[in-house]
Parts: structure tokens; C-alpha cells; sequence
């Protein structure tokens, strides 16, 4: 029988059962719509955390004073701040694997300006900060390398500080104070929100490092350097190459311990989507358990259906459908129901996963993938449920199923 | 057609066909040794009480069952040994079933019950399939209500419908089993009208009924008691449906169908 008729036939005997069919097809929308609304909230939160991670910098390469693991008699991080502008000169100069090199010295101060005063960390950097944290300015520009090598007094302002001191007037070419030392505001960043456990990002100026060691710091130690790898393939190539550099600089003998720490955000991102990944898993193998409900009621409605149209078989045997014929066309009864259902699902649970994502506020999002396992699961589904009763249906006695009453 | 012109076979030949049906320890002898022919063209009632055998002996014919001994040769084709999937094309090439409950798919329009055996015929383009199925409805006089479903027609309405799906196959054999057992007197008579009209045009068909009245329209009478065939005659002084017809619509007035 052509397939084109055997879907006419599926189609018109779902229909003639309007209520029945919707009830039976309501078990494969729920679990469908489930398995999409948990995959979502999974998905949604990996993004999350990915971008969260991402927003600290990009390819981001953290290099700090001290060494965290010497053995039994270790120093602990940071313990001699050894760290120098020369360190990050010579990273620049014989680096091959980085896009940018930044010192970073960070210090916290009173910022005075526009009538208002504000406590916000200080950090002296080179340019290439910006490129390195992935960041951009909303008003104004960053200072210049000709401003870090005359060591210019002058200043960018995070969001945070900006709103708090320059509520209503863009803060540009005003003049505040860092301490006793006056600067002129040449910058705002655009706002980069809280860090994954909640710091604000935003809160903190920017100055030219040669402008804080002079002005804020007093002392010639950088806190730690970051650095961006020109690829995220060459991220442990690159973090190699600083660490001969930087073994160089310091004049350590082979064999001597590294008196400083390099790392990348690599590991702390792959525990961070590891984890949610297996929430993801988890949350979905729950819902499918609602699915597999869905199929077994599928198979429930398809039994009853066979046994009542015991007598429809019967004739349909006796004027030359062959057992097949019966077969195929309650399988695809079966398929058709689940696939119906597991497009409804599949919009309900989209729906409902934008719901959740505006009422909590949580990010969701459907991958393509999960649509396609939603749709392909509930025709694996409906041929599974559907197979036994229409094995039955096939295996009927045309004699005895022309005499059912 | 090929060999079966060629070479001479009847519609039907039984050679010694035996029935038997086991009931746990017990054997019912449901067929004890039948022999018969059916030639082209003949009207056969078969006729007998309940549990003579003529139940077991349609649903052989009908290629439903089939025999625990003995020989049935259908239109030139041996029966015997068919696989189940043989059986249900050699059903649907050269049998039309007409039932006494109609048998109709509920919930589904007259026309799509008559397409239903063109759908299921192999190797076919069934592309006609709607065309020759409406053409069936209007030989039985039901060209208008060709979207009616079951439950929106007569009895007689639907035992035509019945028909019209029995014959849009062309079937070598039409098989009818009690076809007026459901139907008023009138109506009955009506359905035997049409079987007799099919028959002039030269179709075979074989009747099982248990009422000689309807007996009298065949042309042949066998009769069925204990598995054996106890008589095979012509019928002699054979009833004119459509003369009946005629003559009881005076009395039948009353009970006129309101379809």
C-alpha cells in the first residue's frame, strides 16, 4: 500500500477519536515539553557560567608572585612579590603566542569628586587591559601608551563609580581627586556586571601603572600580570613560553622551583560547565522518565483501540489486507500520535522555558540538538509502545475477529 | 486471463474437504469429506441450520480457513498450502464478502469503505481507485450518497454499500453470508434484485442463508447438515426478485424506508 494512503488511513482513525487521541497524546506533550523546559534551564545555566567566565578576559592567562604548590615547604602564593615592569617587558618583547600583556597593580583609595567621595579599587594597567578583559569605554577613550610613559595623571572610571559620583553629567574631562593626587577623568567602561561569585566588576578606576606606582603605591612591585593568548589553542603553548621567560628574567637554574604562578581559567571552566552539564543530564533523564509514562499510556490506548476494532480488523483481513498491512497501519497510528504529541511538546516546552526564564530570571536556552532528540525520541517512542499492539492487531484470526461483537 | 481459460477449471472445486477443530481433548468434525463445483455464472444458495457446517465450509471458500484434508482448487489457483499473506492477496484478487452485520468501517464515508479493497490490491496504481469506487456506489443506486457514513444510512442502504465494495474489485466469486438476514422483507427482496442483476451480467456468487425463501432466487440449492452435502438440485420454479418486487409494494407501502 502506498504510504501516502496508510497516513490518510492513520490520520482519519486518530481523528475519528478526537478526545481520546488528545488525552493520549497530552502524556508524550508533557514529557516532550518537560525534557525541553529542563534541557533549557540546563543549557541556559552552561551559557551562563561560560559567559561568566568569558567576561573575566579573553584566552585570559594570570600570571602571579609566588609559587601555590612547592611541595612541603611551600611559601604560599604571593608570599615575595617578585613581580616586575621589566618581567612584562620582556613577555612582550619575546612572546610569540600572546595578543596583549598588561601589568596590573591594584590598590584601593578614596575618590573624591563633583562634591561627592567614593571608595573604589585602583588599578594601574598598561592599554592593552582593555583588550585583555574583553572590555570596552562608553564615553571618552582609554589613556594612551604616550600617557603610561609620561605617567599622566589621568583616569578611567568603572560604571559603578561613574553613576555614584557623576550621577546625572557624563564624568569626562572633570577633574577628581585619588587620594591627595588630582586627576582628569578621560573614560567610562561600559558595565560588565557582577563576577560568578558576585563581585561587582564594575567598581573600580583605572589609572596608567607608571602614574600608580609613582602617585598611589610607592613601591615598584606589580600585584600580578595578565595576559591574553592570541588563540585559545596555543593557551597552554603560550603559558609554557612566559613560563621560560619569566624563569629567565628571574634567573632560576634548571631544576630550581618557578617563584611565580602561572594559570588559565581553563580548569576553573571546565569544572564549572562539568558540573552543570551533569545537572543538565540529570534533569533531563528525570523528564524522560515522564516520557516513558507518556509511551506507556501509548501503548495502553493502543490495545484498547486494537481490541475495539477487533471487527475493523476482521474485515479489513477478509477483503485482502495482509497482516503487514494491519501492522504498519497501527504503527503509524502510534508514530503519528507521538510525533503529533511530540511537537506540541516540543512548542509548550519553549514556551514554558521562556516562562521560567522570565519569572526567575534565569538564562534558558533550547539547543537544536535537544529539539532534535525531543522529536526523534517520541517517534522511538511510539514505535516502541505502538509495536506490541500492533503486533496483536496483526496476528488476529480474520474468522474469530469478523465474530467479535 | 491465461491458463485458467486454457485449460477448463471451474470457480470452485472441493475434492473431499474435511474440517476438523480441536477442542482440548475433543475433535469436532466440522467437515466430514465435501465435494463440490461451482461453475461460471451460477447463483448457489447454500442452505442449512445452524452447526450443519456451513459456517466452516464459507469461511473455506472464502479462503479465511483453511481445509484439514481435501483439495480446494479457487478459479484454477490451488488453496491448499497458501501462506497467510497468499491468502489475504488471493481474498482481496478474487473474493467479494458481503456480510449479514454489513460490516462496514464505522465512522467512515460509503465511498471510503468501497475504495478500501482497490487500497489494499498489490502491484496496482490505485490512482483511479476513488473514480472506480464512486462507479460501484451508483451500480447499486447509492451514486448520491457517496459521503454518507454508515450510521447515516438503511440497512439496505448499507448491505449496498456492502455490495458495491464486494464488487468493486471485480471478484471472480462473490460470497454472501445471510445478506438479508438484518433486512426487512422488502428489502430483502431488494438485495436479492441486485444480486440477480450482477448474476445475469455473469457473475458467480454464492449465497449461504438458512431461509428458503431467499433460497428460491438462487439457481442452485445445496444443503448442509452434519459436515456432509445432503442435496444438490436446481431450483425449480426460480423467484423473480424484481416481479416480487413489484407485487409487494402494495403491501410494503407501510413500511417504506424514510432514507
Amino acid at each position: 500500500m502506498k504510504n501516502r494512503i496508510l497516513l490518510k488511513m492513520s490520520l482519519q482513525s486518530i481523528l475519528k477519536n478526537k478526545m481520546r487521541t488528545l488525552l493520549t497524546m497530552l502524556g508524550i506533550v508533557i514529557g516532550v515539553g518537560a525534557v525541553i523546559v529542563m534541557v533549557a534551564i540546563g543549557n541556559g545555566a552552561q551559557t551562563q557560567i561560560k559567559q561568566q567566565i568569558e567576561n573575566l578576559g579573553t584566552n585570559l592567562i594570570v600570571i602571579t608572585a609566588g609559587t601555590t604548590n612547592a611541595g612541603g615547604a611551600s611559601q604560599g602564593a604571593q608570599s615575595f612579590n617578585r613581580l616586575t615592569v621589566d618581567d612584562v617587558d620582556k613577555i612582550k618583547s619575546q612572546a610569540t603566542m600572546l595578543a596583549a600583556v598588561s601589568p596590573v597593580i591594584v590598590t584601593r583609595t578614596q575618590i573624591v569628586g563633583a562634591g561627592k567621595n567614593w571608595r573604589a579599587e585602583v588599578n594601574g594597567v598598561a592599554t592593552d587591559y582593555l583588550i585583555i578583559r574583553n572590555w570596552g569605554v562608553t564615553s571618552g577613550s582609554l589613556f594612551s601608551d604616550d600617557d603610561v610613559r609620561a605617567k599622566r595623571t589621568v583616569v578611567v572610571l568603572g560604571a559603578t563609580v561613574a553613576k555614584n559620583l557623576f550621577p546625572d553629567t557624563d564624568p569626562v574631562g572633570n577633574d577628581i581627586r585619588l587620594g591627595r593626587s588630582p586627576f582628569t577623568v578621560v573614560g567610562v567602561l561600559e558595565s560588565k556586571g557582577q563576577t560568578a561569585n558576585g563581585a561587582d566588576q564594575d567598581d573600580v578606576v583605572l589609572v596608567p601603572y607608571t602614574t600608580a606606582q609613582s602617585r598611589l603605591n610607592g613601591f615598584s612591585f606589580l600585584g600580578q600580570i595578565l595576559a591574553s593568548a592570541s588563540d585559545p589553542k596555543v593557551l597552554v603553548g603560550a603559558q609554557n613560553e612566559i613560563r621560560d621567560i619569566m624563569r629567565d628574567s628571574h634567573g632560576i637554574n634548571p631544576g630550581g622551583m618557578d617563584d611565580f604562578t602561572v594559570r588559565d581559567q581553563t580548569t576553573i571552566a571546565q569544572a564549572a560547565t562539568s558540573t552543570s552539564s551533569v545537572m543538565t543530564s540529570l534533569l533531563a533523564a528525570i523528564a524522560s522518565v515522564s516520557l516513558i509514562v507518556g509511551g506507556i499510556g501509548i501503548m495502553n490506548i493502543m490495545l484498547v483501540s486494537v481490541t475495539e476494532r477487533t471487527r475493523e480488523i476482521g474485515i479489513r483481513m477478509a477483503i485482502g489486507a495482509r497482516g503487514g498491512d494491519v501492522l504498519t497501519q497501527f504503527l503509524v497510528e502510534s508514530i503519528v500520535m507521538c510525533l503529533l504529541g511530540g511537537l506540541v511538546g516540543l512548542a509548550a516546552g519553549t514556551g514554558g522555558a521562556a516562562l521560567v526564564g522570565h519569572f526567575t530570571g534565569w538564562s534558558v536556552s533550547t539547543p537544536a540538538s535537544a529539539v532534535l532528540l525531543a522529536v526523534g525520541f517520541s517517534a522511538a517512542v511510539g514505535i516502541f509502545f505502538g509495536y506490541y499492539p500492533a503486533r496483536k492487531a496483526a496476528s488476529l484470526d480474520p474468522i474469530q475477529a469478523l465474530r467479535f461483537e | 486471463m491465461t491458463n485458467s481459460d486454457l485449460m477448463y477449471s471451474p470457480v470452485i472445486r472441493l475434492d473431499g474437504v474435511k474440517k476438523v477443530y480441536r477442542m482440548g481433548t475433543n475433535e469436532v468434525f466440522a467437515l466430514r469429506g465435501v465435494d463440490l463445483t461451482v461453475e461460471r455464472g451460477e447463483m448457489l444458495a447454500v442452505m442449512g441450520t445452524s452447526g450443519s457446517g456451513k459456517s466452516t465450509l464459507m469461511n473455506i471458500l472464502g479462503c479465511l480457513d483453511i481445509p484439514t484434508a481435501g483439495n480446494y482448487v479457487l478459479d484454477g489457483k490451488q488453496v491448499n498450502g497458501l501462506s497467510k499473506n497468499d491468502l489475504a492477496d488471493l481474498r482481496n484478487e478474487k473474493l467479494g464478502f458481503i456480510f449479514q452485520g454489513f460490516n462496514l468501517l464505522p465512522r467512515t464515508s460509503a465511498v471510503d469503505n468501497v475504495e478500501l479493497p482497490l487500497l489494499y490490491r498489490r502491484g496496482t496504481n490505485a490512482n483511479d481507485s476513488r473514480k472506480r469506487a464512486e462507479e460501484a456506489l451508483a451500480k447499486v443506486g447509492l451514486g448520491e450518497r457517496l459521503d454518507h457514513h454508515s450510521g447515516e444510512l438503511s440497512g439496505g442502504q448499507q448491505q449496498r454499500v456492502a455490495i458495491a465494495r464486494a464488487m468493486v474489485t471485480q471478484p471472480t466469486l462473490l460470497l454472501a453470508d445471510e445478506p438479508t438476514g438484518n433486512l426487512d422483507t422488502r428489502t430483502s427482496i431488494e438485495v436479492m434484485a441486485l444480486f440477480q442483476a450482477l448474476n445475469d451480467q455473469g457473475i458467480t456468487i454464492l449465497i449461504v442463508t438458512h431461509e428458503h425463501d431467499i433460497a428460491q432466487y438462487a439457481k442452485r440449492i445445496v444443503e448442509v447438515r452434519d459436515g456432509h452435502i445432503i442435496r444438490d438440485h436446481p431450483v425449480v420454479g426460480r423467484r423473480i426478485a424484481a416481479d416480487d418486487l413489484t407485487n409487494v409494494e402494495g403491501t410494503f407501502d407501510v413500511v417504506e424506508e424514510a432514507a
